[in-house]
This record gives C-alpha cells, structure tokens and sequence, in this order.
C-alpha cells in the first residue's frame, strides 16, 4: 500500500470550483475522492478483489484502490475501496423541499406562544403501529431533551403528552380528540421494509376518513423520514435526522401562525 | 483485580430492602397463576403443535378451561383428569380439544390424589429431558473449554430464520460467543407462541421453537468446526415469558432475555401479570441452566446516564431477589447495564468506568449483561466505532461478562455482515491489548470515581428504602424507573391473571425448584473439591 500513501503523480486537472461541475473534495479541489466499503458473497481471493475493483469502475470511480480485504466467512469477503468519482453535478440545479423556518430558542418560542396564541398549544407524541422504540419520540418530547436541545415538556407554553411506543393508529386518533390536541407528532424508528410508510399511510387515511386531517398538523419525525416524504405521504412536514425539538417548536409556531392568519 | 472502596453497609442494607421488595410482591402474586403459565405447563406436559387456522394447541386447551370456569385449578389437573380416565396422551387429548370433539370438564371425575401422582410423573419426564440438554451443554464446554473473559455476544436480525443461520456462523467464525437472534417487533405483545420456521419478520425474526431448533442445530455445527461451544440466546420477555423459557430449556437456548420490569415499562404490559408469568419463567431457566439477561439497560435509553444511573442499581437488587425467590442461583443472573453516557459530558468515560466497576463488585458472582452505546450513537459511523471502542475498554477492565458488542452503524439499520465483523475486531484487539489492565490500577483513595460509585449506591440505598416503603407497584405508578409511569390494572394482559383456587395443581414448581437445588449443590460440591486440589 506505501505507493499508494504519498502520490507524486502530477494533478493534471483544473483545480478552480465550479458549482456547475461539482464532484467530491479529498485533499484537492475536483479530486472526486471517495470512500467505500462493501462485501460480496464470494470466497476472499485475488479474483474477488479484482471484482471489487471492476464494480468501483463500474459506480464510475476512475483509479480504484482496493485498500483493504478481508474474509467475513468462507464465502464471503468485505473490502474498503478509494477511487475518484467520474461523475459531475450541477449544483445551482438543485431544488429541495426543506423544512424552513427561522428556529427559536425555548424562551422566544415560549413567547411567541403567547403573543400569537395567547394559550399554551397542545402536543400529543407516540411511537405508533409495531414500532416498540421510544428513543426518537423521547428526544423531542422529554424534558431532558437531547444533546442539549430541551424537549417539548419542558416548554412553559406547550403542553406536551408522550404516549410512548406500540400505540395503535386508532388509539391515537381517539386519544388526540380527547387530548384536544393542536399538533400531533408520530414517530417511526423500526423501518424494516418500509413498515413506517405503511403504518404512516393508514394513520393518514383514518384520520381522513373521520374527517380529521385537517383540525391537527401532523409532524412525522425517524431516522428514515424526511420533509419529502413526509409531504408525500400526507403529512404537514418531516424531521429527519439531526433535528430537534426546537427545530419542530419554530415549524409549529411558524405553521399554526400562518393558518391562524389565514383564518381572520 | 481493582477495587473502589465501596460502603458495604450500604450495599448490604440495599440488598435487604429489596429482599423484602421482592418478597411483599411474591407473597400477593403467590395467590394467582395467568393463561401463559397454565399453557407453559401444557407445554411441559408434551403438548404441542397448532389447529388448522394456526392457532397453537397450548392456547385452545387453556382457553377451554378459562371458559368453563375452572382454570384456577390449574391446567396440569385436567389433564390429569382426561388422562387418567381416557387413557390418553396430554397430545392426543389437545388434538381432541382442538376439533372441538372433547371438553374435559365433562369427563368422569378422578382421584386428585391419582392425578397429582399422574402429573407428578409425567413433570419427572420431562425434567429429565431438560436436565439432558443442561448435562449435553456442560459436556460441551467441558470437551472445549470455556474462556474466562468477556462473552462476545452480537444479534442477527435478518427476519428469515436461514438468513440468521447463514449470519450468525460467519459471526461465529469471527469470534462471536453468543447469538442473540432479535425477534420480531411487536412479539411481545403476543398472547400466543407461532409456530414452525419463519421467513418472514421485522426488525427479527420470529421466536418460535422450530426456529430456535434450527439455530441450535447450526451454532452446534459451528462449534464443532471451530473447537468452541457457540452460545444461543433469545427473549421470554412479552405475554409469553414461561412459555418461551420452556421453548428454550426444550431446544438448549443458553442465554434468554427475562425480565417483567422491562415488558411493565417499555411494553405496557401489565405489571401483575407479567410478574407471575416472571417468576414460573425464571423457575424453567434456572432448571435449564440458561443465564437471564435483565433489561436495566434499557432505563437509559430514556433515562440520562449519569442523574439516574442509580435507577439501574436500585432494578439490579430487585431483580437479583426476584431471581432468588425463583430458585436461580447468583451465576445465571446476567443482570443488565449499559454504556449510555452522554459523549459531551466531560469525565463521561471514568463515570462510567466507575459504575461498571461498582456493578462488578456488588454482583460478584453475576454474568454481568453490559450493553453498548446506543442513545448517542448518530450515523457517524467513525466516531460510532470510537464510542465502540471506550466500552470494550470498560468491559474489558471491570470483567464485563457478557459484552453485547456495540455496531458502528447502530442508528442506521440492523447489522451487516460485515459491521459484525469489525465490531468483533474491535473487541478482541482491545480485549487483547489490554487484557490484564484491570488487575494493574488501582481507583485513587477518596478520587472521584469512588465517589462517583458511592453516589450511585447512595441514591439506590434511598429508592429501594423508599419502595419498600410504598411498595413496589406504587413505586412502578409513580414512575420512579424511566420516567414511565405504568397502573396496577392498566397494560396488557391483566385478563389473562386467574386466582387460584385451594385445590390448584402445578406440578412443575417443586420439581423446578429441586432441579435448580440439585444443581446449585453438585457446583457446590464441585468448588469445594477444586478448593482442596
């Protein structure tokens, strides 16, 4: 691997950043550099690495280094490839649809609570369908909040109710009209395929059959979840990974504000 | 090895508080059995299978009895009572009961002095059968040896029970100790077993009897080629748990999930009734030699690590009585505990240090289950597999026994082959690296690791006073143990919880019990015979 550690080969390409000719960054500009490890299911040998290498070709990286191989099993064996990735993107032709809204802290959102609303805002969270794990529900609700974001609980001005994990859609449903709930949040960790689009879909269809879509804003949040797919599925928005619960209180006040004016 | 000076009186006042926790609550739940442990007993009998639609034969019998009132005398009475005046096999008289051809209330009434001789018989058979898959894996670890250190225990959770198999030996081959095969979501909350071999699941695979065959059947295989005994565990936690532990005494599983505090709070399950199913569970795996595996780790998936590390110490004594009270002797009692530090907070590494250290010397004699990070772990593969690494250091220094390998993909999806494979690594070169390090430190007079662990016990000391006080189904509404607050009669389950009537017959519990004493007498025996060598 040593002639491979310090390359003395001439850069010969244009080193000048061009957004509409994006590529990945290692240690020079347009240098595509990128890593990845995969396995595949066949017995590790100098066959096997040359496959690895081919398949690198193949995802359009030029140059593939096979840094590592290892045997998983018999029949299986795992590499670390490097290469430079081929492939350009306009960058300036990129249009996503993002969640944006200006995030508050707690004290301002707290505020903005009581200017706008003028009574605390309700918010009733679970982890619905098969779903046993609380942790993404937990790290937006719970008072401790997560890696020093408070959660919803501890907002003066939201009342927050966290039903916790395996809640049914119907138990939901009935449980939010009962709580008189203003936002809904449902959480979905275990995505195992794709469970959560389908418990999601129905818990969309019910509450559109008792024609209650649209008396609450439903927030989805999970590893898999994103603002698109969250529109997709019927939802008001979507917060994936690395949001918190300031992120979701600002969407909320932003959001209710809006449909408040609208209303007037 | 190092020692934190710990305050023993504490520790002993702790353990005595939770002696009488656990006793106030075995003395009420003494009083009442539950649909899952009259269908365990079924099973015990040499009932098995399922009807046409699937539903297995175990919940049709129970559920006849339930019907005609008179399950509180348990269902290893009326099937002695069918037996003895049919003349009859418990599997045949199922089979019967399942087309609707025969209702045992109806049969002509037998000596009960008959039937518990009937019964007492049959219970003998079967403990045998279990007592020979318990002498087969000692015979095993015996033929290859057994490593001292930390267990590697890693999960297949493909959903497809030959996947898993497929998983689980190149696992093995790497160097895993145990397999834990993750059941499917929502199992738990089945008041019923599945049946056959499985393909289908999610999140894991199926925990059915067929299913843990094949995977023992795989593992042994492994364990021949590589001159290792390949341990296999599974879960009796949900609205199963006896039945399941039956299941694994059955199909030589060696490790098993058991613990009702875990169903109350992270399932909902309620809390009478999971307790009584916990305590005829734990009487099976302890006959069967497997260790349980208690879920206090799980507290701090919700909890904060640091402010309420002593809600884990103060379920560790609980659960230790309760185990006791079941006859399990202190070396199957892999109690739970987890790496679940914040990464920011400053020190993080020697509180928790401290607190794996204090576990190691209050439960001494404990497999210890340790857990790894899994709250603060963020997609950041590389600092995953760092965060990975401080707890191997941990286990390795505090003698962890068994070490649920953390994956540096965790938040991300269920292991890859190969995730398994570079946590294995990374385990084994700190393992390797820093092997005799515990027995090279000392923790510093008065330094703020013995402090941090005399904290802990501290505040565990005042929970378990103060659930003593109040009891602990009072303490369980409050939701003093992570933050989640579970009733009396709310939950799953509570329809399942039948009081006894005075005539009740199980014949299992004494024989269970006497099969853990036999056993708890030959180790026994054994060390003091290796003490004179």
């Amino acid at each position: 691997m040593s002639s491979g550690l310090y390359s003395t080969s001439k850069k010969d390409f244009d080193k000048s950043l061009d957004l509409k000719k994006l590529k990945p960054y290692g240690d020079t500009m347009n240098d595509g550099k990128v890593q990845l490890s995969f396995t595949l299911p066949v017995p590790d040998s100098e066959q096997a690495v040359e496959a690895a290498r081919l398949l690198a070709l193949h995802m359009g990286l030029s140059e593939p280094l096979v840094a590592h191989h290892q045997a998983l099993d018999t029949g299986f064996s795992f590499f670390v490839v490097y290469g430079s990735l081929t492939h350009t993107l306009d960058f300036t032709q990129i249009h996503v649809n993002a969640v944006d809204v200006h995030i508050m802290t707690m004290a301002e959102t707290d505020e903005f609570i009581r200017r706008h609303f003028g009574r605390k805002l309700r918010v009733l969270g679970a982890s619905t369908g098969t779903d046993a794990h609380t942790v993404g529900i937990d790290a937006i609700m719970n008072m401790k909040g997560y890696a020093g974001h408070y959660g919803l609980e501890r907002y003066k001005m939201i009342d927050a109710l966290n039903l916790g994990s395996q809640i049914s859609n119907e138990d939901f449903i009935r449980k939010a009209v009962e709580f008189d709930a203003d936002v809904l949040l449902v959480s979905q960790t275990v995505t195992q395929k794709n469970v959560h689009i389908d418990n999601l879909t129905q818990l969309v269809e019910l509450l559109e059959a008792e024609g209650l879509r649209q008396r609450f804003l439903l927030l989805i949040g999970g590893p898999r979840i994103s603002h698109e797919l969250a529109k997709e599925i019927g939802a008001d928005a979507g917060f994936g990974p690395g949001k918190f619960a300031d992120d979701v209180a600002s969407f909320i006040c932003e959001e209710l504000a809006k449909r408040q004016e609208l209303h007037h | 090895m190092a020692e934190i000076k710990l305050d023993w009186e504490k520790v002993t006042a702790a353990r005595e508080a939770a002696r009488q926790i656990a006793e106030d609550t075995q003395n009420y739940l003494e009083h009442f059995t539950s649909m899952t442990v009259e269908r365990a007993v079924c099973r015990l009998l040499g009932i098995d299978g399922v009807d046409e639609s699937g539903v297995p034969l175990p919940n049709i019998v129970v559920e006849q009895f339930k019907d005609n009132g008179v399950l509180n005398q348990g269902a290893a009475f009326w099937i002695g009572q069918g037996a003895l005046a049919l003349g009859k096999q418990p599997q045949e008289l199922a089979e019967a009961i399942a087309t609707g051809s025969l209702d045992l209330s109806q049969v002509e009434v037998q000596d009960p002095y008959e039937v518990q001789i009937w019964a007492e018989k049959r219970a003998q058979e079967t403990l045998e059968r279990i007592r020979s898959n318990r002498l087969q894996r000692e015979a095993k670890l015996q033929e290859f040896g057994d490593h001292p250190g930390p267990l590697i225990y890693v999960i297949v959770a493909t959903g497809n029970i030959y996947e898993d198999i497929t998983q689980a030996k190149a696992a093995a081959k790497q160097g895993a100790d145990i397999i834990a095969v993750i059941r499917t979501t929502g199992q738990s909350l089945l008041d019923y077993v599945p049946y056959g071999a499985t393909t289908e699941g999610f999140g894991g695979t199926v925990a059915t009897q067929e299913n843990f065959r094949l995977m023992r059947e795989a593992l042994d295989e492994s364990g021949e080629e590589l001159g290792r005994y390949i341990r296999l565990c599974n879960y009796c936690s949900g609205l199963c748990m006896p039945e399941i532990a039956v299941m694994g005494a059955y199909e030589r599983l060696d490790l098993m999930l058991n613990d009702a505090l875990y169903g109350i709070l992270f399932r909902d399950i309620n809390m009478q009734r999971t307790l009584i199913d916990q305590s005829f569970s734990r009487m099976i795996n302890g006959a069967a030699g497997v260790i349980i595996n208690t879920g206090e780790d799980n507290y701090l998936t919700t909890s904060d690590a640091f402010d309420e590390a002593y809600t884990v110490l103060a379920s560790q004594f609980i659960n230790e009585q309760f185990a006791l009270k079941a006859g399990m002797p202190e070396e199957q009692m892999g109690l739970g505990h987890a790496y679940e530090m914040d990464p920011a907070l400053h020190n993080s590494f020697l509180y928790e240090l401290a607190q794996a250290q204090m576990a190691r010397q209050i439960f001494p004699k404990a497999p210890l289950k340790y857990m790894p990070p899994t709250k603060f772990m963020t997609g950041n593969i590389f600092k995953g597999h760092v965060q990975d690494a401080l707890f191997n250091m941990v286990t390795v220094i505090t003698h962890q026994r068994i070490q649920l390998l953390g994956m540096l993909t965790e938040a991300i999806h269920t292991p890859l082959m190969a995730d398994r494979a570079l946590a294995i690594e990374n385990a084994r070169y700190i393992a390797t690296a820093m092997a005799d390090l515990g027995a090279e430190i000392e923790f510093r007079d008065g330094g703020l690791m013995e402090q941090r662990a005399n904290e802990v016990l501290s505040q565990a000391l005042d929970l378990l006073q103060g659930i003593r006080r109040d009891g602990l189904f009072h303490t369980l509404e409050e939701g003093k143990f992570a933050g989640i607050k579970r009733s009396l009669y709310g939950g799953k389950g509570l329809s399942g919880v039948i009081e006894k009537a005075r005539d009740y017959v199980n014949p299992f519990v004494p024989l269970l019990l006497k099969e853990e004493a036999d056993w708890a007498k030959a180790a026994a025996r054994q060390t003091v015979q290796g003490g004179q060598r």
